[in-house]
């Protein structure tokens, strides 16, 4: 029989809240992480506003030393896989630790130290650059700064797969354990890229939004006023357990993950195919593997970034696999509150979808003023809705094509 | 302040140690519990705090808290 696995801690550190239960109320209370750029000079740039990680301090969770030498995008990961085992109760002992794995994604790593550490290249030499600029750049540095913390010597990975990073890691972890390859594992999405380089490339691939001037009404998914995506920065980790593993040791389950799906566009670098069938596979895989049928589907955590594209072909996607019962299922995209933190998102989404399931409230699509015409689903608009569900979906789609999709169901014997 | 003091200012600082562990025979590796990217790091802040360049030829030959201060005088550095 397939091995089951259960999400039993969670940790986020987000634009809307420095811890889980922040982001959470934040989330439900439909408000927006959304601000102008402090992290640098951004009057030179068409887009000035992003969502950033505030008044965060990392020595409540690490040292001095650590927190100059490791890049937030580390920091955020280490502080929010902190709240995560904390949650779970989780004590990876030396009996444990080599069932214990660790995957968290990231679209881009170290970005704002590789551009402190080329300026400083260039002013004044390969001699003056820090030793520890290399460990700090590395996308996979997030999971092995965790696995080193924890002594968690199982599988470790770090899936670069742009938007889709944190879900790839999820569901990577999720197979993992499936495949009897770790009992634990700690996952999820990790990014720090509220940095020049990230906002002047994005923009200047026009897929930014400009609305500098109201940075609250930014991020707009479905809205027919949307005008592209907002950066936002962050993290969301979860601890993954193999059932009967988190059943002995008297775990609380916040829900069981029950399906993944992951295709490829094999279309362009950057923009979803029109109808986006890379997309509907991804989601039939995923509630095909739990063994389900897309009609029992209560509610989807879309990718909905806010891009005219995305959000259209994304509906399409919908529309075109769910049918009929696309009219009835409740979409959201919790990107209106956060903006798109990028290989975090799929970290912090996952989240949303376990909390929707077992807090019996679907966070809402902010912003939605003005519904595209062929954006025609229940989005949840405005406010939070309490609602009893059995399964949540979360669908995050990255450059290169890909489609991550995860589902979790609530968790019954 | 003298040579000694001033070196394990930026050491505390560097390392993350207290001043009491700073004995001039402090091995960084063995009592401070650095590392070898540690101590290239702590090098790069000698030689940005007392202007001067250490080749790493030198650099392998500093185990201990004097033998910074030792090079330091050396090099001429009060």
């Amino acid at each position: 029989m397939k091995r089951r696995v259960v999400v039993t801690g969670l940790g986020a550190l987000t634009p809307l809240g420095n811890s889980l239960r922040d982001t959470w109320e934040a989330a439900i209370a439909g408000q927006s992480g959304i601000g102008p750029i402090t992290k640098f000079d951004s009057s030179s740039y068409k887009t000035r506003i992003a969502g950033e990680i505030k008044n965060f301090d990392p020595l409540q969770y690490v040292n001095k030393q650590e927190v100059r030498r490791y890049d937030d995008f580390i920091l955020y990961a280490l502080a929010a896989a902190d709240m995560a085992v904390a949650d779970a109760q989780l004590t990876i002992s030396s009996g444990i630790s080599e069932r214990t794995g660790v995957i968290i994604g990231s679209a881009i790593g170290g970005l704002t130290t590789i551009e402190e550490e080329f300026k400083n290249l260039l002013e004044s030499g390969p001699r003056k650059m820090s030793p520890f600029a290399v460990p700090a750049i590395l996308a996979n540095l997030a999971s092995g700064q965790i696995s080193i913390r924890y002594g968690a010597k199982g599988p470790i990975n770090c899936p670069v797969t742009a938007c889709a990073a944190g879900t790839s890691a999820i569901g990577d972890s999720y197979k993992t354990i499936v495949y009897g390859d770790a009992d634990v594992m700690i996952t999820g999405g990790t990014e720090a890229a509220v940095a020049k380089l990230a906002v002047g490339g994005f923009g200047s691939m026009r897929a930014l939004s400009t609305r500098n001037e109201e940075p609250l009404k930014s991020s707009r998914p479905f809205d027919k006023d949307r005008d592209g995506f907002v950066i936002g920065e962050g993290c969301g980790i979860m601890i993954l357990e193999e059932l009967s593993f988190a059943l002995n040791r008297g775990a609380r389950i916040y829900a069981e993950l029950i399906g993944y799906g992951c295709t490829s566009d094999a279309f362009h670098m950057a923009a979803p195919p029109p109808g986006h069938e890379g997309a509907v596979r991804s989601m039939r895989i995923a509630i095909g593997d739990a063994g389900l049928n897309p009609e029992d589907v209560d509610y989807i955590n879309a990718h909905g970034t806010s891009t005219p594209l995305n959000d259209l072909y994304e509906t399409q996607a919908i529309k075109s696999l769910f049918k009929e019962h696309a009219r009835t299922l409740m979409v959201s995209s919790t990107k209106s509150m956060t903006g798109h933190m990028l290989g975090a998102t799929g970290g912090v989404e996952a989240i949303f979808a376990v909390k929707a399931i077992h807090e019996g409230i679907i966070p809402p699509t902010i912003n939605l003023d003005h519904p595209d015409q062929e954006c025609d689903l229940d989005y949840v608009p405005h406010l939070a809705r309490k609602k009893e569900i059995n399964t949540a979906m979360s669908n995050t789609f990255g450059f290169g094509g890909v489609n991550a999709v995860l589902l979790f169901g609530r968790y019954k014997d | 302040m003298t040579l000694e003091e001033k070196v394990i200012n930026i050491i505390v600082e560097q390392l993350d140690v207290t001043r009491e562990e700073c004995v001039l025979e402090a091995s960084f590796i063995d009592d401070l519990g650095a590392d070898s990217l540690d101590i290239v790091e702590l090098l790069m802040e000698m030689e940005e705090a007392f202007d001067i360049e250490i080749a790493d030829e030198e650099l392998e030959k500093i185990a201990t808290i004097q033998d910074v201060v030792d090079f330091l005088r050396e090099k001429g550095v009060q």
